[in-house]
């Protein structure tokens, strides 16, 4: 077998006292989409930022194409090609679609001793990353980000991150605040960024989203892997199930009620 | 960074040829942040055309206003860029009269040459601008409670060691001919130097904000600090180096009136801190960053100067004029806001679907 671009092996993550992420073992592919699966609270977040290099775990090991990595900072992360999208897209909704597609990498041309702000080639290129990736309703690159709808917005990030050579895209619930509709644009997007070779790891708690990309599936209970499956490995009830907790959920409840059989009704603490 | 996207073929081959420039239609025009400013200059500059009079229209009239304009112009423009970028500078309402007082001490009471009192004016409000942007990132206090502290500190620093050092709370300042010509003079016996260093000003600033990478940071910074910063951009760098220019520019503002009154005070200035942010903030600069022209500013102060000196012109007692810079301010910033939603709901009229 190939070796995986992104590699995780016994990832563990506390915050003081509390284990967020518990032996986390994944392996991401190029050309392949990770949906990674899980309710509120299931500790997505935390893996994400381990992932994007806000946080560094407590123990465990992360691999880039076979060796050995450590983020300190997520500009570091962004070095090694790990571009994160974040649920809203662009973060700079007042500033215009040519700007924000280049914050930090403006491309300049000289103009007697000053290097300026090449407005026309950022407002070309990046209207074009954006049309290239099938969004062809953007043609203004002086837009406001602000204006554009919630897909369009993912669709800005995703195709920025793509043009600065992403070699991991990291989507956080990227439609879970989009229509139908929108929603189905941003899935064909990711769809437009697997066929180039990029692997994606797509975070969302909705089955619908995950199965109509998705190659390879983690669902994530309580902050470690409880599913680690293919496509078509299992069906949407069963994925469903999962998430929800499924047998766990069904032992949780006969704990609690033997708990509360020995301790006058008292539920027991989480975490305990 | 190695661009991937331009080697493949556009699906659409009109795609970069429908690449249009906001500023080709009145719609786009009409949409601009800086037309709510133009409209309220334009309002106040009729009203007081017709109430002013014929003084007001004057040659005269107009030197009154733009000077005014002029020194707080300086001052706006760098507060701008700094609230453009998310931050605010109240401190310079004592840099001000801090620089006077240091020019004024060093080259008038202790008859040093006068250019080494201009650096060292210069020097104390590059200085005061460090020490702001240095406390702001290192307590991450918001900057409205750093630079209120270091207002009064600076305030109370010029006044212990003016007494300590001269006796005195306002010191006389003799400047040879080519200083006052090129810093403290009128041109044609009304207009005052310093229209041609807020020129210069505007000059820079402009092409800093509109023409650098820097513009492109600092509406970055001010969007969203955290993702500015993982964008790779030096905030730190940037956020220290916009206060020493806010401060830089104040003690500009106060050395040269030192140099223009022929004599400085220690309570010079106060006027500024919030005239700077009213011009600012009527040119429609947005209060919590991340949005803003330097057209804008420029407007927002002439508007605010108009006013403030407008009132002398019109049979009104000059105590109405707070009233209606407090009206206008409040009019200039809902119309402000009016103006920027309709930026941000500016969308090409074609609609084209999604390709399928």
């Amino acid at each position: 077998m190939k070796t995986p671009i992104l590699k995780l092996t016994a990832i563990n993550k506390s915050f003081g006292p509390i284990d967020v992420l518990h032996d986390i073992n994944l392996e991401v592919h190029p050309g392949e989409v990770l949906c990674l699966l899980g309710d509120n609270g299931a500790g997505k977040s935390t893996l994400i930022k381990v992932l994007s290099g806000v946080h560094t775990p407590t123990s465990g090991t992360l691999e880039m194409n076979g060796a050995a990595v450590s983020f300190s900072s997520p500009r570091e992360a962004s070095n090694y090609g790990i571009a994160t999208v974040h649920q809203f897209g662009g973060t700079f909704p007042l500033m215009t679609i040519g700007r924000s597609f280049f914050v930090g990498v403006e491309p300049t041309k000289s103009w007697g001793p000053f290097s300026i702000f090449d407005r026309a080639k950022a407002n070309a290129i990046a209207v074009t990353a954006v049309r290239d990736m099938g969004i062809t309703r953007i043609d203004d690159g002086d837009r406001l980000v602000g204006g554009l709808s919630g897909g369009e917005r993912q669709s800005l990030a995703i195709a920025r991150a793509v043009h600065f050579g992403a070699k991991v895209l990291i989507l956080d619930e990227p439609t879970a605040a989009l229509g139908v509709k929108q929603a189905t644009h941003v899935l064909r997007i990711v769809n437009e960024a697997k066929r180039r070779g990029l692997a994606v790891i797509f975070i969302t708690h909705q089955v619908m989203h995950a199965m109509a990309v998705g190659d390879h599936f983690a669902v994530l209970i309580r902050g470690a892997v409880a599913a680690d499956f293919r496509k078509g490995e299992k069906t949407r009830e069963e994925i469903t199930d999962l998430m929800a907790g499924g047998e766990t959920m069904a032992n949780l409840e006969a704990e609690i009620e033997a708990h509360q059989a020995t301790h006058d009704g008292h539920a027991p603490q989480a975490n305990a | 960074m190695k661009s991937t996207t331009f080697d493949q073929p556009a699906k659409d081959a009109a795609a970069p040829a429908v690449l249009r420039s906001s500023r080709a239609s009145f719609g786009a025009f009409v949409r601009r942040p800086e037309m709510g400013s133009l409209i309220g200059l334009v309002a106040v500059f009729a009203f007081f055309g017709v109430f002013g009079g014929e003084n007001f229209m004057s040659s005269g009239g107009a030197a009154s206003w733009l000077n005014v304009a002029s020194e707080l112009g300086i001052i706006a423009l760098p507060v701008g860029l700094l609230m453009i970028a998310g931050h605010l500078d109240l401190s310079v309402g004592s840099v001000l009269p801090a620089s006077s007082m240091t020019v004024a001490i060093v080259s008038g009471y202790n008859h040093a040459p006068m250019i080494v009192g201009i650096l060292a004016a210069l020097g104390l409000g590059l200085a005061v601008g460090f020490v702001n942007g240095v406390l702001v990132i290192r307590t991450k206090l918001p900057s409205f409670v750093v630079t209120l502290a270091t207002l009064f500190a600076v305030a109370g620093l010029t006044l212990g060691l003016s007494v300590i050092l001269t006796g005195s709370t306002s010191v006389a300042l003799r400047s040879p001919p080519a200083a006052k010509l090129l810093l403290g003079d009128y041109v044609g016996g009304k207009f005052q130097v310093s229209l041609f260093w807020w020129l210069a000003v505007v000059v820079i600033v402009g092409f800093l904000l509109n023409y650098s990478r820097y513009g492109n940071w600092i509406l970055a910074m001010g969007g969203d600090a955290v993702s500015a910063r993982n964008a790779g951009i030096p905030t730190d760098r940037l956020t220290i180096s916009l206060f020493m220019g806010s401060g830089l520019c104040a003690a500009f503002v106060g050395m040269a009136q030192a140099i223009l009154y022929n004599s400085a005070q220690v309570a010079a200035g106060q006027s500024f801190i919030f005239n700077s942010i009213i011009a600012v903030v009527i040119g429609g600069v947005l209060l919590t960053g991340g949005y803003g022209s330097v057209v804008g500013i420029v407007l927002g102060t002439l508007t605010f100067s108009i006013v403030n000196q407008g009132i002398f012109y019109t049979g009104f007692d000059a105590n109405w004029a707070s009233l209606i810079i407090g009206i206008l301010l409040l009019l200039a910033v809902l119309m402000n806001n009016t103006f920027r939603n309709m930026a941000l709901s500016y969308a090409p009229r074609k609609k084209v679907r999604v390709q399928p």
